[in-house]
């Protein structure tokens, strides 16, 4: 296969992702900023949003204050940012357009569809069509995967396709816990209160896993287990541990297609092997920020590995 | 010379009685209706669709056109419009009726072009070799050395198979029941083969009933004749399982649908010059598992671009080093480098010469008779019946640069007396055919509209292949000539009735 198809593969995998993310930041903060103020606290909840979904110092330099206007239009609308959901979209659909003969009809249709749609969107629209609007988004890469999956051949232009989500995935987690680590701190610190709860929901419906977490862990939420739930554990689909299984496993396939390992092998089952050595209590006693800032590094690494293994 | 000016003279009258400008679609030919005013009654390859047009209701085509247009957009078919910047990709605007050949029409065509691209291919031969055509006074000779298309780079450079054009677009138009006539020659990257394979598939999804009343040759085994026609051209160093693949520009071209559509058919990776690197005089692309060794690159960058080491320093499209391996012969391009010449406006006027002396036979498919601006006495001629001809400027392509002098106004026909008399080699002119009309389904209705048919043509080692039809260009607006889709011309699907 051609680098740059690999290539555009992988970031069209990464930008829908990427999409989906942003979409589910959006939807837990319209929920959180529509509890009373006791409930939410008293940091701005837009504040928060902006910082796991965004860049915060483009964002300062186009908008004067954080607020529910600016940080959704910001995050969903903006051309000016590269990460907003319309952007996310077009790149997406650019990168797929480019490389239109390794993709199946389906997955073009979604994508060019999506891209066709998202015209009719702007700031403008009320409370209640953004939450729709967001509801849309996601779904578009529900189905936009749902075809790769029921589609594609199962050969290496998958492969890239599932590397790239794996790996956007795995820094879209480390971004929630990355700023909202302190919320995290283990039990001896703080406990309870409904502030934190609401606070620890939220994290928990950003990666679509409240429901999970009764399931896995059956008991009320507790800051260190929603912790272990998004790094450590590998039934979850959007923690650290799973996102490596998965990159180790296509990472694999690709090297055994093609009959040579190299760096992104090595860094990839390295990381795995870290995670699945490593107890959640251990993560508090390093300190999890400087967990999730190392973990975010080896990430990097093994984006640069990938992309000079075959993508150049 | 005299004698050439003469013979298109009387050519001219016999046509311009039919054809004054206004009224041109009441005086053309209608394929369904047959002659001028349907005088003749439905022509029998017509009757079919005539029934089936009278039986349908104007809702029904309503749906069907915004069912078909549905489709295209959702394939993503589109086209860029140069200098358009509101809509960077528009549709080709598609006409559900389709064009119907019968198949005596058709035979007579296929060997009409075989013959003539028979002929481009020996001319091209030629002039990058022995000359010949030359110096037995065909063509001359400051019409080749000073033509912008004539490459040097390419002058006693064997080609492989000495193929120059392998995929030639050649234009024709039709004027009476058994007439048509050759108008343009597209030897260079020609396109529009995407549109001949998709109205296909459209209306057999749209119309099924329609196919099961027709035997309709199928256009369907285009990309495999393409294939195969690529695969036979391989270099003599090349590998003997040739690997083949789609150079383009990049998504920003126009034709860049057509460019994927075509890799996706054909089963070959589709490259941009920055996927590919000479090293040695050979062409590798960079692939996922290291450097992989091309043979044939179907190139759809025009020669100017392809390589800033030799044209244009400034292209960013080109690969730098892969004439170096061409001349070398370890890749063959298709079309080859240098067949701009044989497009030519000014080329063409002499393609029944060159068919003559190449071939030893008589031209099958006829020119639309032109007079040669760069002749004194021709020029003369044009200059004072302006009003009543097309001229085309010798290098435009496009439908751009070009004066359809019946629909022209006083002020631009002034403004092309100035260029004419300014620069007279750029510009040849021609009658304004009264191009045979089509049904069509416009705003008002099904009407005639004027059409012309681009049929491919590949050209092999083994052997020339041309699938039955083409793509049928419609110029939408009434009484327009100009079918381009860079200037609101349309498609239609194109049949060959096989009984």
């Amino acid at each position: 296969m051609l680098s740059r198809t690999a290539d555009s593969l992988f970031w069209l995998s990464r930008y829908s992702e990427r999409a989906d993310f942003v979409a589910r930041i959006l939807d837990a903060t319209v929920r959180l900023a529509s509890l009373p103020q006791s409930y939410a606290g008293e940091s701005n909840e837009w504040e928060s949003a902006l910082a796991v979904a965004g860049d915060a110092d483009l964002f300062r330099s186009l908008y004067s204050g954080a607020n529910e206007d600016t940080v959704r239009d910001f995050l969903a609308f903006s051309p000016a940012n590269p990460s907003s959901i319309r952007n996310c979209i077009e790149v997406a659909r650019e990168n797929a357009r480019s490389v239109r003969t390794a993709l199946t009809v389906e997955m073009w249709d979604d994508l060019n569809c999506a891209w066709l749609e998202i015209k009719k969107y702007d700031n403008s629209i009320s409370r209640e069509e953004f939450s729709r609007f967001l509801d849309w988004v996601k779904k578009v890469v529900l189905a936009l995967d749902g075809s790769a999956y029921r589609t594609m051949l199962r050969n290496d232009a998958f492969w890239f396709t599932r590397l790239g989500s794996a790996i956007e995935r795995a820094d879209n987690t480390a971004r929630i816990l990355d700023v909202k680590y302190h919320l995290l701190l283990p039990a001896t610190e703080r406990v309870g209160g409904s502030l934190d709860y609401f606070q620890w929901t939220t994290i928990l419906r950003e990666v679509s896993a409240l429901t999970a977490y009764h399931w896995v862990y059956r008991e009320s939420v507790k800051p260190w287990l929603v912790a272990d739930l998004l790094i450590l554990n590998g039934q979850m689909p959007r923690s650290f541990a799973n996102c490596y299984e998965i990159l180790v496993r296509h990472l694999d396939l690709i090297a055994d297609a093609y009959g040579r390992r190299g760096a992104s092998q090595r860094i990839a089952s390295g990381t795995l092997a870290k995670l699945k050595g490593t107890k959640i209590s251990e993560i508090f006693e390093g300190g999890l920020h400087e967990f999730v800032t190392d973990f975010v590094a080896d990430n990097n690494r093994l984006g640069s590995a990938i992309a000079e293994q075959y993508l150049s | 010379m005299v004698a050439s000016c003469l013979r298109l003279e009387r050519n001219l009258r016999l046509i311009s009685k039919k054809a004054t400008g206004e009224g041109l679609a009441e005086a053309a030919f209608d394929e369904m209706n047959g002659g001028p005013n349907g005088s003749a009654g439905v022509r029998s390859a017509y009757e079919g669709l005539h029934r089936w047009l009278g039986e349908q209701s104007p809702e029904f085509f309503n749906t069907r056109r915004s069912q078909a247009e549905l489709f295209f957009r959702r394939v993503g078919i589109t086209f860029a419009v140069y200098g358009d910047n509101e809509t960077s990709e528009r549709l080709i605007p598609f006409d559900i009726i389709p064009r119907v050949l019968t198949k005596p029409e058709w035979s007579f065509l296929e060997r009409g072009l075989k013959q003539r691209v028979t002929a481009l291919n020996a001319f091209l031969a030629d002039i990058y070799g022995p000359q010949e055509c030359i110096k037995a006074g065909i063509v001359p000779a400051d019409l080749i050395y000073r033509n912008p298309y004539y490459r040097l780079e390419m002058k006693d450079q064997r080609v492989p198979h000495d193929i120059y054009v392998h995929i030639a677009g050649i234009d024709v138009v039709r004027v009476g029941p058994e007439e048509f006539y050759v108008l343009e020659d597209n030897a260079r990257t020609p396109s529009g083969v995407s549109y001949m394979l998709e109205n296909r598939e459209v209306m057999m999804r749209l119309f099924p009933e329609l196919f099961a009343h027709h035997r309709v040759a199928p256009v369907e085994n285009y990309p495999d004749a393409l294939l195969a026609t690529l695969r036979s051209v391989v270099p003599a160093s090349g590998n003997r399982d040739p690997v083949v693949a789609l150079l383009t520009p990049g998504r920003y071209n126009s034709a860049f649908y057509e460019h994927s559509f075509l890799a996706d058919k054909l089963g070959v990776e589709l490259v941009e010059a920055s996927d590919l690197f000479v090293q040695d005089d050979i062409v590798y692309m960079r692939t996922t598992q290291g450097p992989t060794r091309v043979d044939v690159i179907y190139r759809r960058i025009d020669d100017e671009y392809l390589d800033p080491l030799v044209f244009r320093p400034d292209s960013v499209l080109g690969l730098p080093g892969i004439m170096g391996a061409y001349k070398a012969g370890n890749v063959t391009l298709a079309n080859a480098v240098g067949t701009g010449i044989s497009d030519d406006k000014a080329v063409y006027t002499y393609m029944p010469e060159i068919v003559r002396f190449f071939t030893g036979e008589d031209p099958i498919l006829q020119n639309v008779p032109t007079w040669r601006c760069r002749e004194p006495a021709a020029l003369s001629h044009v200059l004072a019946n302006l009003s009543e001809l097309v001229v085309k400027e010798v290098n435009g392509s496009g439908g751009y640069g070009m004066l359809v002098g019946p629909h022209a106004t006083r002020r631009e026909l002034d403004e092309f007396s100035r260029k004419l008399k300014h620069a007279p080699d750029n510009f040849i002119a021609q009658p304004t055919l009264a191009l045979s009309t089509c049904p069509t389904f416009v705003a008002s209705g099904v009407a005639p509209r004027h059409v012309d048919l681009r049929p491919f043509v590949l050209s092999g080692a083994d052997e020339i292949r041309i699938v039955p039809g083409g793509l049928t260009r419609v110029a939408l607006k009434e009484g327009s000539l100009v079918v381009n889709s860079s200037q609101g011309g349309g498609t239609k699907d194109t049949w060959v009735l096989d009984a």
